[in-house]
């Protein structure tokens, strides 16, 4: 078997008492679209924080890429390839889309220390701010003050910064929350796409996305993985149904 | 056109020219006080301007801006009176002192947010204060008389009020004009988007705080040059010029100018130090009208002056 793009094993981070990530081990190879699914509560925002780094575990490993990752700051994972887009929409509010986007493909073209040059009239940066842009559908948008934007070009634009740094893989969490219906079809439409090019690991609570797009599920409780299993094997397991999905639910998958 | 012809541009117009004129003005109507009156304003707008680099653009609100003043014009004071005179000397010395300064203090300060930051900046700065009183060699809290201004050979003769006065005008207008470059650069750019959002940052690829002490270290760098003028100025310096309420006073010019307004700073320390010039020539009790003004205009013209200006065009 090919080695696995990420690699993270025997995981635990504990918050006091409460343990939010309990022994976890996780393969995603490369290529792959991998959802994690869990009620609320089961640490699903707390492991893709461990992934990305803005959280350490307590203990155990991951490996991103071949390399062991665990203890790296969250802007060296950035420059391995490790995007990540965030449940509640953090973007620099008071900057244009395009703005945004540049900054993301401004970090992983060499350094940042210019302090002479005009940032916004480098030509590579625009365009690969404005090509992320188009591809979520944003081009028109794009001298859009963020604050101004709705909810779902937030969202849109979210997976345009993460896109912007050319990563490797993809961690979404949500990106779906919030959505409308057609917003929720586009952004589907859109991970169809993106999946061809990019590993994903997706976290969502929207059942139908999940199991229209993930080639593999993760379930999680209480940060215990339950599960991992292609999406019709997930259906099937009687453990998941009774922790999470419920009976009714499946059965309209089913 | 109408984005030039705004409020704003036009009084950017106006203080600019009329700085620039000013020595004429006091020559033909003999007015010498204007002059004094505005090479310590224009001193001290370079003050502002450096401290609106790391507040306005970049969130940091430093509480101990004016012991970069003090660093600086120890720097120029202290070589004089162990006479070393050249200005090329003294004047880099002063640069890099107050460089180093920051570089230290910000990279144990930054660590901090908030709050925290402010508190941690206020004590480094009032530590600065109690060193330079205990400098019993240097006068102690009396202070340091400098005899002889800064020798520049034959370049500028800074014992020359109006040269003086220009070389200050050209110190703050160079300065305006890297902190133009710097916030439109690379750099400016991390350093806004740092402010406005800093785990984005992190998450984006950026060293956040790398970005952070640079500019802090800009800034500090360049209001010890206004530090060295400042002495100069007064040919003299005490450790009064760091003392907290000072620190206090820069955050107010650059806070009624406009934060994160390139100019504002300028429109403030005008405004601020004209107040307190006219007011205190009214009354001994002028702070008792000068603290309610300033909060009128803080509380009422949110982004300070330049903000309002900005209004004007629309209202």
């Amino acid at each position: 078997m090919v080695e696995a793009l990420l690699s993270v094993k025997n995981l635990y981070r504990r918050f006091g008492g409460i343990v939010a990530t309990d022994d976890l081990s996780l393969d995603v190879p490369r290529g792959e679209l991998h959802a994690i699914i869990g009620p609320n509560g089961a640490g699903k925002t707390t492991l893709i924080s461990q992934l990305t780094g803005q959280l350490l575990p307590n203990t155990g490993t991951i490996h991103f890429a071949g390399q062991d990752v665990t203890r790296l700051p969250a802007y060296r994972r950035s420059a391995l390839g490790l995007a990540r887009s965030f449940q509640i929409t953090s973007l620099l509010k008071d900057f244009t889309a395009v703005d945004n986007v540049a900054l993301a493909a401004q970090a992983h073209d060499g350094h940042s220390f210019r302090f002479w040059g005009k940032a916004r009239a480098e030509p590579h940066l625009r365009k690969a701010a404005m090509a992320a842009l188009e591809r979520v559908g944003l081009g028109p948008r794009a001298d859009a003050v963020v604050s101004e934007l709705s909810h779902g070009e937030q969202r849109e634009l979210e997976l345009a910064v993460a896109l912007a740094a050319k990563p490797q893989m993809l961690v979404l969490d949500e990106p779906m929350a919030g959505l409308g219906v057609t917003e929720s079809a586009r952004m589907v439409k859109l991970l169809q796409e993106l999946r061809r090019e990019v590993t994903i690991v997706l976290v969502e609570h929207d059942m139908d996305a999940v199991f229209a797009l993930a080639d593999r599920i993760t379930v999680l409780v209480y940060g215990r993985v339950i599960a991992c299993d292609v999406p019709a094997g997930i259906r099937q397991n009687a453990e998941v149904r009774r922790a999470y999905l419920g009976d009714q639910q499946v059965a309209g998958h089913g | 056109m109408t984005q030039s012809l705004n409020a704003r541009n036009v009084v950017v117009v106006l203080v600019i020219t009329g700085l620039a004129l000013l020595p004429l003005y006091s020559s033909i109507s003999g007015n010498i006080f204007v002059l004094t009156l505005f090479t310590r304003i224009v001193i001290f707008a370079l003050a502002a301007v450096s401290l609106n680099l790391i507040m306005g653009y970049g969130g940091m609100m430093s509480f101990g801006h004016a012991a970069y003043l003090g660093i600086g014009g120890y720097a120029v004071g202290i070589l004089a009176f162990e006479g070393i005179g050249s200005g090329f000397i003294q004047w880099p010395v002063a640069l890099l002192a107050s460089a180093l300064f920051a570089l230290v203090i910000g990279s144990l300060s930054l660590r901090t947010r908030g709050v925290y930051f402010i508190m941690i900046t206020l004590a480094f700065a009032q530590m600065a204060y109690y060193i330079a009183s205990g400098l019993a060699r240097y006068g102690g809290d009396d202070g340091l008389t400098i005899y002889k201004r800064s020798d520049f050979g034959g370049l500028v003769n800074l014992s020359n009020r109006v040269q003086f006065y220009y070389v200050c005008l050209g110190c703050l207008f160079a300065g305006i004009y890297l902190v133009w470059r710097i916030v439109n650069s690379r750099f400016g750019l991390v350093v806004q988007g740092v402010r406005s959002n800093e785990q984005r940052m992190q998450a984006i690829g950026f060293h956040a705080n790398r970005y952070r002490l640079v500019c802090f270290v800009i800034a500090g760098t360049m209001c010890g040059l206004a530090g060295a003028l400042l002495a100069t100025n007064t040919d003299f310096v005490s450790p009064s010029i760091m003392y907290w309420t000072r620190s206090g006073d820069l955050m107010v010019m650059v806070i009624l100018g406009g934060m994160g307004s390139l100019f504002g700073p300028v429109i403030g320390t005008i405004v601020f130090l004209v107040l307190e010039e006219s007011l205190s020539q009214i009354t001994e009790f002028w702070a008792l009208i000068m603290g309610p003004l300033l909060l009128l205009i803080v509380l009422f013209g949110r982004g300070g002056i330049d903000g309002w200006l900005g209004r004007l065009r629309r209202g």
